[in-house]
C-alpha cells in the first residue's frame, strides 16, 4: 500500500492530473471567497456592458445578461464536480455489486446479468440520456441518475471478469473449506483484491460522467436552476459566437478539458499501479477489452463492444 | 456448424435487444406527466367531441396493456386492442406518429435526414479510420520516442475534449472563409446542380473534420497497442531475420494483422458515433438526425424524440450485431464455444 503510493507521487502523470484536479476541487469549495460577483446577484446592466470585453473589473469580461464570467465559471466548477463524482459514486456501487455477484455465483443469474449489461452498452449513450432527461425534467438529480444508472456496465463487466479469476485461487478455496459463507469470502478475500481496480475506474468514470452532463447542459437539458460550464457554453454558442464574444466561450470549455484531462491522468496512473497486468500486452482484445491500453495509457472506454464471445465462461 | 450456432444466438440476443429498446420507448413517453392529450390540443374551445375525436384519432381512448374488461368477457383476441399492440403494429408499419411542431409524419421526417447524418457519420470516421490507423501505425513503430509520446497526448487530448466545444472553437476559427452553418447557401437549390453540391459539400467540410479529429484519438490508440501486440510476436522476428525492409514488415506483416480488430472496431464505435453527431449538427446547423433530435428536445416534439431514438439505436443494435458477425468470419481464433 505505502510502495503504491510513494510510486504514485513518484508518477509526473499522476501528480500532473492531481494538482490539476485539486485545483479545481479548491475552487469549486470555495467559490463564495473566490468569485468577484455572486452569479445570482441582479445586475443593472447598461447595453454596452452586455457581453463587455475583459477589463481590470471584469477579468473574463461579462455574459450576454452582463454578468461576471470568472464568477460563473468558478460557481460552475460545483455542478461539474458534484455530478462527476455523485455519478460515478453510484455506478460504482451499482457496477461493483453486480460485477461481484455475477462473478462469484455466475449461473442463471450471472448470465442473465451479463446479457442485461449488454444490453445497456449496445444503446447509445447520449441518446438515450436525451429522451430520458427529455421526459423526466432536467433536475440536478435527474440528471446525476440517469448518468450514475446508465454508467455502471463497465465497472460490472471489470468486476465480474477479476472475480473469475481471483475466486478459483487457494486461499479462496481454502476459505470456503474452512466454512466461510460465500458472502463472507466475497467481502473478506475477494472485494479487497478487486478494490484498487475498481477505484482506478471510477476516477476515469468521472471524466466520462463530466463530459456527459456537459454534453447535456450544452443541449439544452442542464439544470436550469444552476450554472454549469456545459450551460454557459449553450448560452455562449446561442448568443455570443455571433459577437465574437470569446471570453465567454472558450474559459467554460477549457474548464472542462482542463478537469476532464486531470482525472484521464490521475485514473491512467492508479490503473498502471494496481493493475500490472496491463503493462503485458495480451490486453488488446476487441471482444473483452479489460481496458483500452496505450503502452500503460489505460483509458476509459465510453463503449463497449460486446462481447463477441458471448458466455465464454457462461457455465462457470 | 458451430458458427452457424454463435451467429444465431447473437441474432436472437439483437432480436431480444430490439424488442427492448421498443418496450423500453413506449413505456417512457407514457410516464410523462399529465395527459398527453394537453401538448395536441392548444385551444381550450375544442369542444369535447372533438377532444374525444383526437384521442381516438391517437389511440389514447384504448387502454395501456391490455382490455382486462373484455377479458373477462372472454374476448381475448379484443383484448389485446391496446396502446401498446397499437404502437407496434404502426411500427411494422412504419407509421412513427405525427410531429407535434410541424405535423408532418415523423417517419418522413427521417427519411429526409437520415442520409444527411449517414454521409457526415461516414465522412468522418473514414478520415478518422485513415489518419489514426497512420498514427497509430507511426506511434507504435517508434515507440518511446517523443514523436510517440506526442501522438499519445494528442490522442489524450481528444478523449478530454468535449465533441461540441472542438466544433466550437473550429467554428470560431474558420469563420470567414468557410460556411460554419446549414447545409447549403440559402437561394441555392438542388435544381442548380454542381454548384448545389459543391456548396453543400463546402457546408459539410468543417462538421466532418470535427467528428474525424473527436475518433482519430481513440483509433490511433487501438492502432497503436493493436500493433505494439503483433510487434512482439515471433513471425516479425523472422520477417525481419529475412531481411524485408521496415516498411514491408510493417505494410506485409505488422498492418494485416494489426488490421484485424480495427475492422470490427469501426462498426463497434457506431454508437458513440452518433453521439457524437448529434454534437456537431448540433454546434454547425447541419440538418441532420442530430440536429432533429436536438430540435424536438427544445420544442418538447416527443413523436420526434421518439421516432428518432428508436432510428438510432435499431442502427446501432444492426451494426454491432453486423461487427460480431463479420469478426467471427475474419478472425478463426474466435471460437464460438
Amino acid at each position: 500500500m505505502a510502495a503504491a503510493v510513494k510510486q504514485y507521487f513518484r508518477s509526473p502523470m499522476g501528480m500532473t492530473g492531481l494538482v490539476m484536479l485539486l485545483l479545481v476541487v479548491l475552487v469549486a469549495v470555495f467559490a463564495p471567497w473566490l468569485a468577484p460577483y455572486n452569479p445570482k446577484d441582479m445586475v443593472h446592466v447598461q447595453p454596452e456592458e452586455i457581453l463587455a470585453p475583459p477589463d481590470g473589473q471584469h477579468w473574463l469580461g461579462r455574459d450576454d445578461a452582463g454578468k461576471d464570467v470568472l464568477s460563473l465559471l468558478i460557481y460552475g466548477a460545483r455542478v461539474s464536480l458534484v455530478v462527476g463524482f455523485t455519478a460515478s459514486f453510484m455506478s460504482m456501487i451499482i457496477g461493483t455489486t453486480v460485477g461481484l455477484t455475477a462473478g462469484y455465483f455466475g449461473g442463471r443469474f450471472g448470465n442473465i446479468s451479463m446479457r442485461f449489461v449488454d444490453f445497456l452498452m449496445v444503446i447509445p449513450d447520449l441518446p438515450l440520456m436525451l429522451v430520458i432527461i427529455a421526459v423526466m425534467g432536467r433536475g440536478l438529480l435527474n440528471i446525476i441518475l440517469v448518468i450514475g444508472l446508465l454508467g455502471w456496465t463497465y465497472t460490472a463487466r471489470l468486476v465480474r471478469s477479476q472475480v473469475l479469476s481471483v475466486k478459483e485461487r487457494q486461499f479462496v478455496l481454502r476459505a470456503h473449506s474452512l466454512g466461510a459463507s460465500d458472502w463472507r469470502i466475497i467481502l473478506r478475500h475477494v472485494l479487497p483484491l478487486v478494490l484498487p481496480l475498481i477505484i482506478a475506474q471510477a476516477v476515469l468514470d468521472i471524466s466520462v460522467a463530466i463530459l456527459a452532463e456537459s454534453s447535456l447542459a450544452f443541449l439544452g437539458l442542464g439544470d436550469p436552476t444552476l450554472i454549469s460550464w456545459g450551460s454557459m457554453l449553450n448560452f455562449a454558442f446561442e448568443r455570443a459566437i455571433s459577437r465574437q464574444a470569446w471570453w465567454f466561450i472558450l474559459p467554460p470549455g477549457f474548464a472542462i478539458v482542463w478537469v476532464s484531462l486531470s482525472l484521464i491522468l490521475i485514473g491512467n496512473t492508479l490503473d498502471q499501479i494496481v493493475n500490472p497486468r496491463l503493462r503485458s500486452h495480451h490486453l488488446f482484445d476487441p471482444r473483452g477489452m479489460v481496458a483500452l491500453v496505450v503502452g500503460g495509457l489505460v483509458l476509459p472506454r465510453r463503449h463497449e463492444p460486446a462481447e463477441a464471445e458471448q458466455g465464454r465462461e457462461a457455465g462457470a | 456448424m458451430e458458427r452457424g450456432n454463435f451467429i444465431l444466438r447473437k441474432l436472437g440476443f439483437a432480436v431480444l435487444t430490439l424488442g427492448a429498446v421498443m418496450v423500453f420507448n413506449f413505456v417512457l413517453f407514457r410516464i410523462l406527466p399529465g395527459d398527453p392529450i394537453k401538448l395536441i390540443i392548444h385551444s381550450p374551445r375544442m369542444t369535447r367531441e372533438a377532444q374525444e375525436r383526437i384521442r381516438a384519432n391517437f389511440g389514447l381512448d384504448k387502454p395501456v396493456w391490455f382490455d382486462v374488461e373484455r377479458l373477462k368477457e372472454g374476448d381475448i383476441l379484443g383484448a389485446f386492442d391496446s396502446q401498446f399492440t397499437a404502437y407496434i403494429r404502426n411500427l411494422f408499419r412504419g407509421d412513427l406518429g405525427v410531429s407535434f411542431a410541424t405535423r408532418k409524419d415523423v417517419s418522413d421526417l427521417l427519411k429526409e435526414r437520415v442520409w444527411r447524418t449517414v454521409v457526415l457519420v461516414m465522412g468522418g470516421d473514414v478520415i478518422a479510420i485513415v489518419a489514426g490507423m497512420a498514427l497509430g501505425l507511426i506511434a507504435a513503430w517508434k515507440r518511446g520516442t517523443r514523436l510517440d509520446a506526442g501522438i499519445l497526448l494528442g490522442a489524450l487530448f481528444s478523449w478530454a475534449l468535449p465533441t461540441f466545444f472542438l466544433g466550437i472553437i473550429l467554428l470560431i476559427l474558420a469563420r470567414g472563409w468557410l460556411p460554419v452553418g446549414g447545409m447549403a447557401t440559402p437561394g441555392l437549390k438542388p435544381e442548380d446542380g454542381l454548384e448545389y453540391w459543391l456548396d453543400v459539400g463546402k457546408h459539410l467540410i468543417l462538421p466532418t473534420i470535427t467528428m474525424a479529429i473527436v475518433f482519430t484519438g481513440e483509433y490511433i490508440l487501438i492502432m497503436r497497442s493493436g500493433v505494439m501486440e503483433v510487434l512482439t510476436q515471433d513471425y516479425i522476428l523472422t520477417a525481419k531475420a529475412k531481411g524485408l525492409s521496415t516498411f514491408r514488415v510493417l505494410r506485409d506483416h505488422a498492418l494485416k494483422n494489426a488490421m484485424l480488430p480495427m475492422v470490427t472496431m469501426i462498426a463497434l464505435t457506431f454508437g458513440y458515433t452518433v453521439g457524437g453527431a448529434i454534437q456537431v449538427e448540433t454546434v454547425f446547423s447541419w440538418p441532420g438526425l442530430g440536429r432533429l433530435m436536438y430540435e424536438a428536445v427544445q420544442k418538447r416534439d416527443y413523436p420526434v424524440l421518439q421516432g428518432t431514438f428508436l432510428l438510432l439505436a435499431v442502427s446501432v443494435i444492426i451494426a454491432n450485431l453486423l461487427a460480431e458477425i463479420l469478426y467471427s468470419v475474419l478472425d478463426p481464433r474466435v471460437q464460438p464455444e
